[in-house]
């Protein structure tokens, strides 16, 4: 659990998703990538998504940037940042990122500044042909009133900050000159040179090697508790999930099924999906006592994108399900008690 | 880098030997050479051959010596002597007969190289971010016209309609009054006003091409998660794309300005013989045709040497411009 819980209460909002839904119109059918998710981040919180392979985590994540690839497309929904400016500490204003063209000036002005973005693959982060210290002044030359020479050191003492061993010399470097976890950190150093208010990352850590992964999330908790950065954690890994989060949402299908602190995902978590993946953790002192030899896996499979369920869209795999209810009626999403809610019939 | 060019002349010193053994068979093949048959010409017009002078050339050039002699006199005469021999066709050394045409052909080669470039490296990078839209589809139609026309049928279109609209004579990159003039900034103004036609008709097989090439690859980088992060960054799209997509997709086309002049001098041939055009190719052509041995294999040698200087020059710019190939990584990326 992020150790930098501020005790002053509640923090204010940085970000409200309010029944955001993009969707692909493809030949074979609409799929309804993210389909009225509700999520709210708040200053300097780390809030981890979680979720299968498509079930809309990422699209999520690039949806708030605008960066949804195309025949995507945000069909409903409002992206709401209440932006804050450096130099005045109390004048804020709230833009609905959903209403923007996605090459919109104003969209521009944010992306990459107030909120940036660390991707899945740093291999592939980086264009091979331009170096590591071009890659970042860029950012810091479009957003800052900076010179060459400013924008350099700028560059190089974010380097610095992302434990970049010999920053000076890794500036000239080609991306395929370091090594993976290297790129990485050149990858979050670009996404943290405009000293964004919020930072999405898409799992940025499931391409690297268990150690490199250790690392780069040490390196991201110390990042967040030493700025007043919010992040948005994307990742298919509970066990990441403990160590960065606080707050936790539980995506599937598109739709967000859970929605509490990291406490109570793992200690007390309510809907099926939730308890079927926790359950699928395998667990050390099990297998020394062979209480169990497989691995618990949820039943079923992901249903075919193509397809709109009636109900929950979890039904045909939940170990729960009622028939009659669950397959008619769409549950809501319904607050079970302060900061937690989820959307499943059990609870209503 | 240094070491990248080093490596990359050394390499060429063998090919460059076996080029010129090429270029010496070549010429050796047909049966009889131009000596020979020039003297049956003038034997069989019943007229006086001078003996004396036949000897002389078949001395200096070693023709009745057996064939790796023949060889080795003939290349020593370039290497040392920087003579490529007798053009026994036109009478005069054959250096004196290529000087001004290749240096012409290169001019051509130059300037249809700027205009296909110009056109279609644009169009290409359009056509690539409109995927399957009309724009595309038109720019393909267009192009696939552009290379399915043969170049000497669009160069007689060219001719007779201008002909016929504009009372213009577009053959020849001189007009009459320049033609035998010696260079001169008039004449090399009179020159431009008149290559674009040829520039024009060798130009627009290109372009085809190149639009594909330019649309293939970067439709195989825009998919690349780099692009993502760019725009990410708050980056225009334009700057996006010219800063990320577009500088490695004109890396193929940047390796392949090494085989701009075989291409125009293989390619252009009947363009060439048609509009009238005082180029290598023509002289090529002809010199094979009449077995005019030392020009045709000088010929041979000199495009197949520029052919190589060429990829040379081409690597070297990749390398310079692709830091990958610059540090002998060979990591996929």
């Amino acid at each position: 659990m992020a150790s930098n819980e501020n005790g002053a209460g509640k923090q204010e909002v940085l970000l409200e998703i309010r029944d955001l839904k993009t969707h692909f119109a493809l030949d074979e059918g609409t799929v309804r990538a993210v389909d009225g998710v509700d999520l709210d981040v708040r200053r300097k919180q780390v809030v981890g998504v979680v979720g299968e392979s498509g079930c809309g985590k990422s699209m999520t994540a690039m949806s708030v940037m605008r960066l949804v690839p195309p025949p995507g497309q945000i069909v409903e929904g409002e992206i709401r940042f209440h932006r804050q400016f450096d130099d005045r500490a109390d004048a804020k204003d709230i833009v609905d990122l959903a209403q923007f063209e996605s090459n919109d000036r104003q969209l521009r002005d944010i992306r990459g500044n107030q909120i940036s973005m660390v991707f899945q693959e740093p291999m592939t982060a980086l264009s091979p042909v331009r170096t590591v210290g071009k890659q970042i002044t860029e950012a810091i030359l479009l957003h800052q009133d900076v010179n060459k020479t400013e924008a350099r050191d700028i560059a190089i003492e974010t380097l610095a900050r992302v434990k970049m061993p010999n920053p000076e010399q890794r500036f000239d470097d080609y991306p395929f000159q370091l090594s993976g976890g290297m790129r990485q950190r050149a990858v979050i150093a670009m996404a943290l040179a405009c000293r964004p208010q919020l930072l999405i990352a898409d799992e940025p850590t499931t391409a690297l090697d268990v150690t490199t992964e250790a690392q780069i999330l040490d390196l991201m908790r110390e990042l967040q508790a030493e700025s007043d950065m919010a992040i948005l954690y994307i990742t298919h890994n509970l066990g990441v999930v403990a160590e960065m989060a606080e707050e936790v949402v539980v995506m599937y299908l598109g739709k967000v099924v859970e929605r509490c602190d990291v406490d109570s995902i793992f200690y007390n978590p309510k809907h099926p999906y939730t308890r079927g993946l926790l359950n699928s953790i395998p667990r050390l002192e099990d297998v020394l006592q062979d209480k169990r030899e497989k691995l618990n896996a949820i039943e079923g499979m992901v249903p075919s994108p193509y397809q709109r369920l009636q109900g929950c869209a979890f039904h045909p795999r939940c170990p729960d399900f009622m028939p009659g209810v669950c397959d008619e009626a769409e549950p809501q999403l319904i607050q079970l008690e302060e900061g937690h809610a989820v959307r499943c019939h059990l609870y209503t | 880098m240094i070491v990248y060019i080093i490596q990359r002349v050394m390499r060429m010193i063998p090919l460059l030997f076996l080029l010129s053994l090429v270029a010496f068979l070549i010429i050796q093949l047909p049966p009889g050479d131009y000596l020979t048959e020039h003297i049956n010409a003038l034997r069989a017009s019943g007229r006086d051959v001078d003996e004396a002078e036949v000897e002389r050339l078949m001395k200096q050039y070693a023709l009745d010596r057996p064939m790796h002699v023949q060889y080795l006199t003939w290349i020593q005469n370039i290497l040392f002597k920087g003579s490529f021999g007798q053009s026994f066709q036109w009478g005069r050394p054959v250096n004196e007969v290529i000087g001004d045409k290749m240096a012409l052909t290169f001019l051509l080669a130059i300037f249809t190289t700027i205009f296909v470039w110009a056109i279609s490296v644009p169009i290409g990078i359009y056509v690539s971010v409109r995927q399957y839209t009309f724009t595309d589809y038109l720019f393909t139609m267009i192009g696939f016209i552009g290379l399915a026309v043969p170049g000497f049928l669009l160069a007689m279109v060219v001719m007779y309609f201008s002909f016929a609209w504009f009372g213009l004579k577009v053959g020849g990159l001189f007009s009459p009054a320049f033609e035998l003039e010696p260079w001169s900034i008039a004449k090399f103004q009179n020159m431009l006003t008149r290559i674009w036609v040829p520039v024009l008709i060798l130009g627009i097989g290109g372009t085809a091409h190149i639009i594909r090439i330019m649309r293939a690859t970067m439709l195989d980088e825009l998919r690349k998660q780099y692009v993502t992060v760019a725009r990410s960054k708050g980056l225009s799209e334009f700057a996006v794309l010219m800063n990320y997509p577009v500088r490695i997709a004109i890396n193929p086309l940047i390796s392949s300005l090494g085989f701009l002049l075989p291409w125009i001098i293989s390619g252009g041939t009947v363009v060439e013989i048609v509009l009238n055009l005082p180029t290598a190719a023509v002289v090529l052509y002809r010199s094979l045709l009449s077995q005019d041995m030392f020009l045709a294999g000088s010929f041979i040698l000199l495009v197949g040497t520029l052919a190589l200087v060429g990829s040379l020059l081409a690597d070297i710019a990749l390398a310079a411009v692709d830091p990958r190939i610059r540090f002998g990584s060979v990591e996929e990326m």
